[in-house]
């Protein structure tokens, strides 16, 4: 596998890195340290200058008007965009666009018209409703919301767990149990319109990550036409099986960035700190966490572009995603700490990044499968598929 | 971090309670845009975070009020912040602030 840039992708690369450097991090300075948007003015002039660099909508398909950047390069980029205090959770405070739900690439010509397109557009917000009270690692036995036909409508019960963004959501999906005998053929995707009577944001589920929380939520005899099944009836696990697999990439990426960033600081401020009468950077154990900091990036960069290489040669990568996934995460989890040691008192303080990527790159080991699911995942490809 | 919240003031009214988020931070409140009339913390324990807390003040007292805020994961202690910054400023906390809200609050000498 060849890991060194084009001409192209070194380009693209320095371009969005002086775009993160010179306009996000700046701005930062003045923003709430817990803050996941730009003020209005600020966001539009910057999705401006995205659409000026022909990068706005990133992980767009070219067929809906993204504008074609193969998964490597998404990934390099992903790396970049992550470098600053919100990073993890609101890369550049979303300028560049997105795809928003990517399974609504699968939605028919109606729903596409009624909710894709105005996604894409950024006029609908919305959020993804798989995880229960009763458990989301396994959601295929957990999900205990049903649904029943009525009509040219179904008719959902049930509660969800952890949902972000719900609470300022247009539409999402909920996964639902639509034949209770079939375990995971038995569940359906809906598209829910968040003013359907009985959908409920019961509360919002307070956490470590700062920028785009939790909710719970309940519905209540909520009727949903038969025309916002996403896909299949009973198609729905493989819809939602699907997405978390794809964003495991990108989600490996942000904590990269983040772990890169961590690091310049950490050498940045060792070479510039004194105890002792010398600078921190001529002590070994110092000098031995950043040597530790760099193995643990490299790892997770490399494991991270060989998934995503895969994904773009087309061959199967569920099994190497799942590995970026674990690496990336507890790596770089591993580098926010020894950064914010280095960093002593400061480290901790909300003057600088760390305490706020400490705390939300927690999170990274349970979110999008947790770490333990996705060692399951590599062992059923080691051990063979009879492992359950 | 500046120590000071000096955002511009809003008006407290539907439309801005409905574009707020549910994060945890810190609100003041003004009834003229000038005077901080309140400093509130808006913790874990809330429903719907600031969103939902600047709701209830808006329920409660009314149109008219103005109020800015600070989305912030340390709710705790930059509230006490607040307090003690206001203190050093004006000598006493704010006038909708309950007298508890000042014991055992530390003193600060801001720039
Ligand atoms: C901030 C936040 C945002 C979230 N956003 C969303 C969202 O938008 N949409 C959504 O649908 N979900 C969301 N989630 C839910 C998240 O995907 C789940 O928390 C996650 O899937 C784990 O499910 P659980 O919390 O129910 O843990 P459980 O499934 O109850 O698992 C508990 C623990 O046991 C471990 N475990 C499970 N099975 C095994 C096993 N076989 N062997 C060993 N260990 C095992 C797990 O790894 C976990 O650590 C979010 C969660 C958080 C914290």
């Amino acid at each position: 596998m060849d890991l060194s840039l084009t001409d192209e992708q070194k380009l693209i690369v320095d371009q969005v890195r002086r775009f993160v450097r010179e306009e996000i991090v700046p701005l930062e300075d003045g923003l709430d340290p817990d803050a996941d948007s730009l003020p209005p003015d600020d966001h539009e002039r910057l999705a401006g200058r995205v659409a000026e660099m022909g990068l706005y909508g990133l992980d767009i398909p070219p067929e809906f008007g993204g504008p074609d950047v193969d998964i490597v390069t998404r990934t390099l980029l992903a790396i970049e965009m992550s470098q600053h205090r919100a990073g993890l959770y609101a890369p550049c405070y979303n300028v560049f666009g997105g795809a928003g739900l990517a399974q609504m690439f699968e939605a028919n010509d109606d729903q596409k018209q009624r909710f894709l397109f105005p996604m894409l557009r950024g006029e609908k917000k919305t959020f993804f409703g798989l995880t229960e009270p009763s458990g989301g690692s396994d959601p295929a036995r957990a999900i205990q919301t049903r649904a029943v036909r009525d009509g040219d409508d179904w008719v959902i019960n049930g509660a969800k767990m952890f949902i972000s963004g719900a609470d300022r959501a247009d539409f999402g999906l909920v996964f639902a149990r639509t034949d209770p005998s079939k375990g995971r053929a038995g569940v359906t995707c809906f598209i829910v319109e968040t003013d359907t009577p009985g959908f409920h944001v019961r509360r919002i589920v307070h956490t470590l990550r700062a920028a785009r929380y939790a909710t719970e939520l309940q519905f209540a005899d909520m009727r949903v036409p038969h025309a916002n099944v996403l896909g299949e009836v009973n198609g729905g696990f493989a819809i939602a099986n699907d997405r978390v697999s794809r964003q495991r990439i990108p989600y490996a990426a942000t904590c990269i960035g983040v772990a890169v960033k961590a690091q310049e600081l950490a050498v940045e401020y060792a070479g510039i700190r004194e105890t002792f009468g010398d600078k921190l950077a001529h002590r070994q154990g110092i000098q031995w966490m950043v040597v530790e900091n760099e193995i643990d990036i490299r790892q997770a960069l490399w494991i991270t572009l060989a998934a995503a290489d895969k994904a773009r040669r087309g061959e199967p990568f569920r099994t190497d995603s799942a590995l970026a996934k674990i690496v990336a995460t507890e790596a770089s989890g591993r580098v926010v700490d020894r950064a914010m040691q280095i960093h002593g008192g400061y480290g901790v303080t909300k003057d600088l990044p760390f305490e706020r990527w400490y705390r939300e790159m927690r999170i990274r080991r349970i979110g999008e499968g947790p770490n333990e699911v996705q060692r399951h995942i590599v062992a059923r490809d080691l051990f063979g598929s009879s492992l359950r | 971090m500046a120590v000071r919240l000096d955002k511009p003031w809003r008006r407290l009214d539907s439309a801005a309670v409905s574009g707020l988020s549910g994060q945890l931070g810190v609100y003041q409140l003004s009834d003229d845009g000038a005077t901080v009339r309140a400093i509130h913390r808006v913790d874990a324990r809330s429903l719907f975070g600031l969103r939902g807390e600047l709701g209830r003040e808006l329920a409660e007292r009314g149109e008219g009020l103005f109020f800015r805020l600070e989305v912030n994961h340390q709710p705790r202690t930059r509230w006490l912040e607040l307090m003690m910054v206001h203190r050093a400023d004006h000598g006493c906390l704010p006038a909708w602030n309950p007298p508890e809200d000042g014991e055992g609050l530390g003193r600060l000498s801001p720039a």
